[in-house]
């Protein structure tokens, strides 16, 4: 039989997963404001 | 609006998949798909970098959209078998940050649509998720029978922002993509209602078939099915779309319309096996709004 997951530990890996998607969309973002400059300026 | 009860003790805080979940992904497809079907049916050639941020926006925009609704019609989602495991009735997230998601997700793709593409195009959006998030989760659902009518148009919107991010100016061609996409919905959304009445029920929803009853709902899904049509086939007869889109709709319209009579002469019971021309038309109406707009697509590529 399976244990429930630790709560805390799931807290962590719940919380690393949005830090994450955070980044990448604070990083998408630079990458799309670079683009739409690059694309303007032509 | 009233809460949703939230868990007792600390409660997890939401996963990136239940924000993810909240922008409705299986809807956003079609408003991604029609939309860039819109921009690319124009007969402009679009900048790419320009063109991607323009579908983006919309995308995100009806993304916010949807996480408003979700905020706000929480209770009602709890209510049905549909939607009680969204993240907000199924605990999984609290109401205040589907609602902080939603303002963010909808004011962003504004300002960025504004700053990338033009401020028409922002304006156009910006209404557009208010007509959903507002006239129609807020006003029209909760209030009347033609919510469904009425509240199409908030899905009717993103091929014409798509051509006018394009050409930047309304036309008749992105308001005949409008109107063929509202008079679609009400016999797309019935056809599902009639067989999810029950949960409709449940929830104190007036949806068609709970206050008109099945047999005036099936007379009105023909209705709408007559008038798609004629109206599908004025892009070909107005000549602002060749041969092979007037082909395409003039067939994928004609099982449209023989679905749809099927569904209004059927006098079967209220069990699942019996409402198969329901089901049936429900998914062609799926399939139907994706080959019509890529005929238009490939008949502007392939006819010019």
């Amino acid at each position: 039989m399976q244990l429930p997951p630790d709560p805390e530990t799931e807290r962590k890996r719940i919380q690393r997963g949005r830090n994450r998607a955070l980044g990448l969309i604070l990083v998408g973002l630079v990458v799309l404001f670079y683009l739409i400059t690059i694309a303007k300026m032509r | 609006m009233s809460s949703v009860a939230a868990p007792a003790t600390h409660p997890l805080p939401a996963d990136w998949r239940d924000f993810f979940a909240l922008t409705k992904p299986r809807v956003m497809s079609l408003v991604i798909f029609t939309a860039l079907c819109g921009m690319l049916a124009a007969p402009v050639r679009v900048d790419p970098i320009l063109g991607f941020v323009a579908i983006l926006c919309i995308a995100i925009g009806a993304g916010g959209s949807a996480a408003l609704n979700q905020w706000w019609e929480a209770d009602l989602d709890a209510k049905m078998k549909r939607t009680a495991n969204r993240p907000i009735p199924a605990g999984r997230m609290d109401r205040t940050s589907a609602r902080d998601f939603g303002v963010a997700l909808s004011a962003g793709s504004v300002l960025v649509m504004g700053v990338a593409v033009g401020w028409l195009c922002a304006a156009i959006l910006a209404f557009s998720i208010f007509y959903y998030a507002v006239i129609y989760t807020v006003w029209l659902k909760p209030r009347t029978p033609q919510n469904i009518v009425i509240g199409g148009g908030a899905g009717a919107f993103p091929p014409m922002i798509g051509w006018i991010a394009a050409t930047g100016e309304i036309t008749l061609m992105p308001v005949l993509l409008f109107a063929i996409i509202f008079f679609w919905t009400p016999p797309h959304f019935w056809a599902l209602a009639l067989f999810v009445e029950t949960d409709y029920a449940a929830a104190g929803v007036p949806m068609m078939p709970v206050v008109a009853g099945h047999h005036s709902t099936r007379r009105q899904i023909l209705i709408y099915a007559v008038l798609l049509l004629p109206l599908t086939l004025l892009p070909f007869w107005l000549k602002l779309a060749g041969w092979l889109y007037g082909v395409s709709a003039l067939v994928l319209s004609g099982l449209f319309l023989l679905l749809a009579l099927r569904v209004a002469v059927f006098r079967g019971g209220a069990t699942d096996m019996d409402m198969r021309p329901e089901k049936r038309l429900f998914g062609y109406s799926v399939l139907y709004l994706f080959v019509l707009f890529a005929a238009l697509v490939a008949d502007r590529f392939l006819i010019g």
